[in-house]
């Protein structure tokens, strides 16, 4: 039931491949660019300003003097090349320009031109050249082919994370102009009506009743999913697909029980109703700082002792890296808990401390692989050891189910391969680019698919839940193989029984 | 004639590489780090922090999960090239320093590693065609330049022997502003010029790649902002 498309999908082999250098193929691939209504909101131009090359390279100046990483990544590369076959963007359209070096080189390349010695006396010699309406394009087409997902950064050996030069890209783009309608569009919403996918307060209150019902008729418990309660001991922030997206939504279930069985006092916020954070992805701090301030007004406003955060990558790198310094501090919250959890977190301690009871026995129908997503991996962790962030989500899947089983290794932990989605790429308009970015994953999914006859991957963010969602079919695999953690958590938990 | 053209080079040369590098690194100490972006797994402490990069200096951690050939060939190359040099303290050392004088032996097998390091680094760069995509005219004149130097100074050790102590007489007072007269060995006067050519090429090209690594937020920073608050500035 392989989908059809406009485009070839990749084909999966036996053993994975570097594929040769395919030049220009993915020129065509770029995002709508945002009209003005979405990016004046931001702060942005809304249309190309005249004088563009000068206020681009005016913001890159100024880029490189408020970003040491930017700076230091501009002048470091050695073309090693060590990082080449490192990105799934690459690897799956053998596009060379999707090689992370040859990205971070589009902006090198003016960098060198108007900022070195070499680049402005020798051009040539060093590979620099003028910031052309042409080069723009390119920077354009290019740095919506990246998802920021940092596997580069760890086999650098000088550590250079594309994604910086991915971002400060974004932003001077933005900054002259010519935004990324998907991502622009989205912030938009966080800022009118709260959530990225504008789902007003009294919906969301309906949503959530709805889902009480439900629960109830499942399991005849009083599941509760409170909304702007005043008091409560823990503020949920999760992403909004949560709320009524599948597969995500049986994740916020399992969140619900969570509480539930523990005895947790908790709400949700309508105020911060969106745990994700786009402005990450736009390499803007001011508007990451804006969105991320709802959630301190609304644990301020709602009184809670705890922040725990819900299934989302990214979300989860702002929280864990950015809130408190954007946010902070939190001194307002339960000494016990002093920073923002993560809901993995959050539910391990309870596991621990035996609040919680498993049926594993309920998902036994299931033979689980677990795919960790590219910010929760190489930009955060969870629990108090530097790679908590794999063993915790893994022990949880262990407490739930029977069957587990990993992918191989080179492609989990902190050498994960991105979904393909993230990083705002996760729009119709890049859909060829997300199924050939996809192929890695897809790759050793198949393996474990083939040699443990695995039937679902579950996953800890909305994006990859999302994505995998939309390519699994291109791959002739089940679009419902993908899972939230606490779907699983949720299905096994003993509701109701004594503690 | 020759020698003052050449200790007036050297003169320059210095004078650049110190006065350059200098503001580089001052231009990566002043630069702020407004977030928090070590590359996960990290570090907690700092350290741990000096052990990562200890490891990323002295072992090439990172490039050894990436590429074994390169990391091969690199670290032949850097090692060589740091042995090669220490050997070279023992003109710029009187009397030369015991460990100086001990390693000389060793040293010889250095100056080969670098330059079959060199040659494998090149190697990949003109045959696997993502690394040849990459590289500008730059990246090989870089690999040709060390491989002069590398390749004069092995011909030096091997085929046609220089005047050392006569060489060594003119780096001494050159160290004192005073000058002697130096070899005028052909192959002695390329090995310098082309040293002289990297001094002042190492400021303003990809070598800053050697203090930018200490300077590098994902490898330099601890994985701890919930623990302590990171404000922008800090390292
Ligand atoms: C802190 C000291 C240094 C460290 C940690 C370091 C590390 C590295 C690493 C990991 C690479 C990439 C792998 C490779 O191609 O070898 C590299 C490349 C390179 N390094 Fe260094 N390096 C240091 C100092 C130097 C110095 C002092 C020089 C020159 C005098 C130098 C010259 C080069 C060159 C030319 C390359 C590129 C090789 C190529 O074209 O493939 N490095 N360095
Ligand atoms: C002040 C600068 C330098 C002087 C006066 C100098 C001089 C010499 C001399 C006289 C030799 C021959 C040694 C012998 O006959 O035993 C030599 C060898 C060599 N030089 Fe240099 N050199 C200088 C800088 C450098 C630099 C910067 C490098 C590397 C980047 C280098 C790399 C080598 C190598 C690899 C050898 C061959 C191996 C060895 O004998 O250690 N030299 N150099
Ligand atoms: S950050 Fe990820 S998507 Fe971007 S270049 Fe690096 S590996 Fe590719
Ligand atoms: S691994 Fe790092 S230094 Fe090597 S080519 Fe890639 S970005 Fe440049």
């Amino acid at each position: 039931m392989a989908v059809k498309a406009e485009f070839d999908i990749p084909v999966i082999t036996n053993v994975p491949r570097t594929p040769g250098l395919r030049e220009g193929a993915m020129a065509h691939s770029r995002p709508f660019v945002a009209k003005a209504d979405h990016q004046e909101p931001l702060g942005f131009p809304g249309e190309l300003v005249e004088d563009w090359h000068d206020r681009a390279i005016g913001r890159m100046g100024e880029l490189l003097g408020e970003y040491r990483s930017l700076q230091v990544f501009m002048d470091a590369c050695v073309k090693c090349g060590a990082c080449t076959d490192k990105c799934h963007y690459y690897l799956g359209t053998a596009d060379p320009k999707n090689m992370p070096v040859a990205r971070q080189d589009l902006m090198r390349k003016v960098y060198r031109r108007y900022f070195t010695f070499a680049g402005k006396f020798f051009p040539r010699l060093v590979g620099a050249v003028d910031l052309t309406e042409e080069v723009l394009g390119e920077w354009y087409s290019y740095y919506h082919q990246c998802s920021e997902c940092r596997r580069c950064s760890v086999y650098c050996p000088y550590g250079i994370d594309t994604a910086e030069v991915t971002m400060a890209g974004r932003e001077i783009l933005a900054s002259v102009g010519i935004g990324q309608k998907y991502s622009n569009e989205i912030i938009g919403k966080v800022y009118k009506i709260g959530n990225n996918l504008g789902l007003p307060e009294p919906a969301l209150a309906d949503t959530l009743e709805g889902l009480e019902e439900e629960v109830k008729e499942d399991t005849d418990v009083d599941v509760r999913f409170p909304l702007d309660e005043q008091g409560a001991d823990v503020l949920l922030v999760t992403p909004s697909a949560d709320f009524f997206a599948e597969p995500h939504v049986d994740g916020l279930i399992g969140y619900a029980k969570v509480f539930h069985q523990a005895g947790i006092r908790w709400t949700l916020s309508s105020h911060a109703s969106e745990a994700a954070n786009f402005g990450l992805f736009i390499g803007s701090q001011g508007n990451m700082q804006r969105v991320a301030m709802r959630i301190r007004e609304a644990a301020l406003e709602l009184g809670v002792k705890r922040i725990v955060v819900g299934e989302c990558g990214h979300a989860w790198r702002v929280a864990y890296s950015y809130w408190n310094t954007l946010i902070g501090p939190f001194d307002f919250l339960d000494p016990d808990y002093p920073a923002p959890q993560h809901v993995c977190e959050a539910t391990w301690d309870l596991v621990q401390q035996g609040a919680l009871r498993f049926n594993r026995e309920n998902n036994d129908d299931k033979v689980v692989t677990f795919h960790d997503s590219c910010n929760v991996s190489r930009a955060s962790r969870m629990g108090s050891m530097p790679g908590g962030q794999f063993l915790i989500p893994r022990e949880l899947i262990r407490a739930a189910c029977n069957h587990f089983v990993d992918m191989r290794q080179e492609t989990i932990h902190e050498g994960t391969f991105c979904c393909g989605g993230g990083g705002g790429l996760l729009t119709d308009d890049l859909v060829e680019l997300r199924v050939k970015g996809a192929l890695p994953r897809m790759q050793a999914l198949h393996e474990v698919i083939e040699q443990h006859g695995v039937t679902h991957m579950a996953a800890i963010c909305a994006i990859c839940k999302s994505q995998f969602t939309k390519v699994l079919p291109y791959y002739d695999l089940g679009m419902d193989m993908i899972i939230s953690i606490h779907q699983l958590v949720g299905d096994a938990l003993e509701l109701g029984v004594e503690r | 004639m020759l020698t003052a053209l050449i200790a007036g080079l050297f003169y320059l040369a210095t004078a650049t590489l110190t006065i350059g590098l200098a503001r580089k690194i001052l231009v990566y100490a002043r630069t702020p780090a407004p977030l928090k972006i070590p590359t996960t797994p990290a570090p907690t402490s700092r350290a741990g922090v000096a052990a990562r990069l200890l490891r990323e200096v002295v072992l090439f951690e990172s490039l050894f999960k990436a590429s074994k050939w390169t990391w091969l060939f690199g670290w032949l190359f850097h090692f060589g090239m740091f042995v090669a040099l220490l050997r070279h303290l023992r003109y710029f050392t009187d009397p030369v320093w015991g460990w100086v004088a001990w390693i000389q032996s060793a040293g010889i097998y250095a100056g080969f590693a670098m330059v079959i390091g060199l040659a494998g680094l090149w190697a990949r760069r003109m045959l696997v065609d993502r690394v040849r995509y990459i590289s500008a005219p730059s990246d090989h004149l870089m690999l040709a330049l060390l491989l002069g130097i590398g390749g004069s100074g092995l011909l030096m050790t091997y085929v046609w022997h220089t005047d050392i102590v006569a060489l060594k007489a003119f780096v001494q007072g050159w160290m004192r502003f005073r000058p002697g007269e130096l070899p005028a060995d052909p192959v002695l006067v390329i090995h310098l010029l082309l040293v002289i050519c990297l001094m002042l090429v190492f400021p303003i090209s990809k070598l800053l790649h050697a203090p930018g690594l200490f300077f590098s937020p994902t490898r330099n920073q601890a994985d701890d902002p919930r623990e302590r608050r990171h404000l922008p500035g800090g390292a």
